[in-house]
């Protein structure tokens, strides 16, 4: 700090506001999303209880039976320690080597599923068993400290079958993510290499599809959807479908709903990229869509991860298109959450929505650990442009 | 680009906008004049109950539903004019109300309660968001570079989180006798229930609404801070301004077109405000516009859905919307203009 100015050197009252006010608002940020995940592994007496002291030790939980010795929480610790070192450090070298050269995506999924399913396997399996048999050893070693069970998640993922509705979720958030983007990278080049008019027209009107509140398009669609049978059935005969409750109509609602943002946002990705590189590439012959094809999309890879986070937040986060358009059968999993807190019949119902909410955000936790960078430039990016 | 190449580019996007975005406003915009009804049917029906003698007969007329071969009901759609909007507007209520200049009758209509509801939070959270995001993305500009990254990381998750999760997660500190009432309680030394009546409702969602959309605002102003002219900065020492002066006269005009874009976005967002409805569950006691619509559209008991109104409610919905676009289609226009693109 010596090198600032002495008129910029701020005075210690001023930094310690500054901290405080800093470390506050992480407190705030941090604090409820914390304590659901605190709430989901305790007893239902001791997920509410009104001395937040109980609600982490959870004595109920303990004399349940249930809970974590010394042991336990040193060794789980040093098995997260060495999970995510080998997530930072091995696992990109691993998949850099035995992934096939330009396919490193794929590598990178199937390389991310293997490392997860066996990380999974590790922490609820493996560890276990092993601690069992340690806390039976040690004696009062292996007395449980903190009480913790994994009851409910056993049974929202279990016995409820939210599996199915992760299941769901997974289809109708890759279908959304794969169409808008194949889709939106056509326009957003289309758009940002058309200085005319009519590309000047569409992204107004895109900015003012992007205002409409989403329940104005569903009461539009949910008349047509439910009696799309009898609509149909002069264009497509017998086999028309009803559209109501189909996942692939939701994933097309979702495309189209997030294409004016798709569009906006890449537009502004592809305008950085300059205009000599495709001038260069049709000189030596390239048709506009083989430039774009060998040529601009490499070099766009951040632009459409980025902006597939997005997509991938808008479908994974919907609820109110996926409630009305989708039923019951076939519901995602954050309409799905809604029946467990409309319950509000015991409180072991609340605790097992608690433990589904937690469940439905673990993925986005990991997310913004993996592509904070990402997330961050794709919120700036169409703002700094203006 | 010739036209034939940039429709290529284009319209697989521009086909999905419009069938799935203009078309519904189409479908919406006359349906709002339609109203879907059951035929039913007038029958005479004769019950009879054993008696001694003679048997105890009462003919009742019914209503039931007419059905098609199927066995589904047959249901008619008629041109209503503007009825679905009279009972959505509710006119004769709501002008009585005025009259008798009775604020708590005017809330029973539900259209209004929502639009009381919804443009209140609008407006509120907007300084709060915009102040709380400037303050953020200032206090991280001013901390070491090395914490950074992890306050992003937490800032982030607020604004990452499922809305209805995050609704929900701050109502789970609050039910009952959850540990933030408790404290409460035991601050302010008298008992309180957070969910038995509107304004503490509102408090809460508002409180959410702020923690969910500052990390926003402070990514974009933290983006913005990087950008200042540090030689305006130092003339401005130089000049003697104070540190409050140099934030009012050199940072903040500087950081003024983000504030714009910010706010557009935020009141965009906000008018559609509706996750907080469904996760702090308070239908009961606070809705807003778009879940009046959403209420329209979800089966009643019967299994009808309300089309008629629902429409209207989204015709009316879109009123709003169009008002607060209007000053930012003007600027892009003259921007357009301008030539600046």
């Amino acid at each position: 700090m010596s090198d600032t100015p002495r008129a910029m050197r701020q005075s210690l009252s001023l930094r310690l506001g500054s901290a405080g006010f800093l470390a506050l608002w992480c407190l705030l940020a941090a604090f409820p999303i914390f304590w659901i995940g605190v709430m989901s592994f305790k007893s239902p007496v001791d997920a509410f209880d009104a001395n937040p002291l109980n609600v982490i030790f959870g004595p109920v939980t303990r004399d349940g039976g249930d809970g974590l010795s010394i042991i336990d929480i040193v060794l789980g610790l040093v098995y997260l320690f060495f999970a995510v070192k080998l997530a930072m450090g091995w696992l990109p070298k691993m998949v850099a080597q035995h992934s096939p050269g330009g396919q490193v995506w794929a590598g990178w999924i199937i390389g991310a599923m293997a490392y997860a399913i066996s990380f999974v396997v590790g922490l609820f399996v493996i560890l276990p068993l092993i601690l069992n048999g340690l806390n039976a050893i040690l004696g009062p070693l292996g007395n449980p400290l903190i009480g913790l069970t994994t009851i409910h998640y056993w049974s929202v993922w279990v016995d409820n079958a939210f599996y199915e509705n992760f299941i769901n979720s997974l289809i109708v958030t890759v279908g959304v993510v794969t169409v808008s983007l194949t889709v939106g990278t056509l326009a957003g080049y289309g758009l940002a290499r058309s200085g005319s008019n009519l590309a000047f027209w569409i992204l107004i009107i895109a900015l003012i599809f992007r205002a409409l509140p989403h329940s104005v398009l569903v009461a539009g669609y949910l008349p047509v959807f439910v009696n799309s049978a009898e609509i149909l059935r002069p264009i497509l005969g017998e086999n028309a479908p009803t559209l109501y409750g189909q996942p692939l109509a939701v994933i097309a609602v979702l495309v189209s709903i997030n294409q004016p943002f798709t569009i906006w946002m890449l537009r502004s990705f592809f305008q950085n990229i300059p205009n000599e590189l495709d001038e260069a590439a049709r000189v030596d012959g390239c048709t506009h869509f083989q430039a774009f094809r060998w040529v601009i999309m490499p070099v766009m890879w951040p632009g459409v991860i980025t902006t597939g986070l997005f997509s991938f937040l808008l479908a994974y986060n919907d609820f109110l298109v996926t409630s009305l358009l989708l039923d019951q059968s076939n519901q995602t999993m954050v309409p799905a959450i809604a029946g467990y807190f409309n319950r509000e019949t015991t409180t072991t119902d609340q605790v097992e929505a608690v433990a589904a909410a937690v469940s439905i955000t673990a993925p986005l936790f990991l997310l913004v650990m993996i592509f904070q960078r990402q997330i961050v430039s794709g919120l700036t990016a169409g703002a700094v442009k203006g | 680009m010739k036209f034939k190449t940039f429709a290529a580019f284009v319209g697989p996007s521009v086909f999905l906008m419009l069938l799935f975005i203009a078309a519904p406003l189409v479908t919406v915009f006359v349906g709002a004049f339609q109203l879907t009804q059951p035929v039913v049917e007038m029958v005479e029906e004769e019950t009879c109950t054993p008696g001694f003698i003679t048997q105890t007969c009462t003919t009742t007329t019914v209503t039931r539903p007419v059905l098609d071969e199927f066995g589904e009901v047959v249901t008619t759609t008629e041109w209503v004019g503007w009825t679905n909007f009279t009972r959505v507007l509710d006119p004769e209520a709501a002008g009585a109300a005025i009259r008798a200049m009775d604020w708590g009758q005017l809330m029973q209509v539900d259209f209004y309660a929502a639009l009381r509801f919804t443009l209140m939070f609008t407006l509120v959270t907007l300084p709060l968001v915009l102040g709380t995001g400037l303050a953020i993305a200032l206090a991280v500009n001013n901390a070491a570079r090395s914490i950074r990254g992890p306050v992003i990381f937490i800032s982030l998750l607020p604004f990452i989180v499922t809305p209805v999760i995050g609704a929900l997660s701050i109502r789970w500190l609050f039910i009952g006798d959850g540990i933030l009432t408790s404290a409460l309680e035991v601050w302010l030394d008298r008992d309180i229930a957070m969910f038995a009546q509107a304004w503490t409702i509102e408090l809460m969602m508002l409180f959410y609404r702020v923690w969910h959309v500052a990390p926003f605002a402070f990514v974009i102003f933290y983006a913005g801070l990087q950008t200042v002219n540090q030689d305006t900065l130092e003339s401005a020492i130089i000049d003697g301004a104070s540190r409050w002066e140099r934030l009012r006269y050199v940072i903040i005009p500087h950081l003024m077109p983000l504030i714009i874009f910010i706010a557009l976005i935020h009141l965009m967002d906000t008018y559609r405000v509706f996750e907080e409805i469904v996760g702090f569950t308070s239908q009961a006691h606070v809705i807003s516009l778009q879940w009046l619509t959403y209420d329209f559209l979800q089966p009643d008991d019967a299994g009808n859905r309300a089309f008629g109104r629902a429409s209207a409610s989204a015709m009316l919905t879109m009123v709003g919307i169009v008002f607060l676009l209007i000053p930012l289609l003007r600027r892009t226009w003259r921007d357009h203009k301008g030539g600046s693109h």
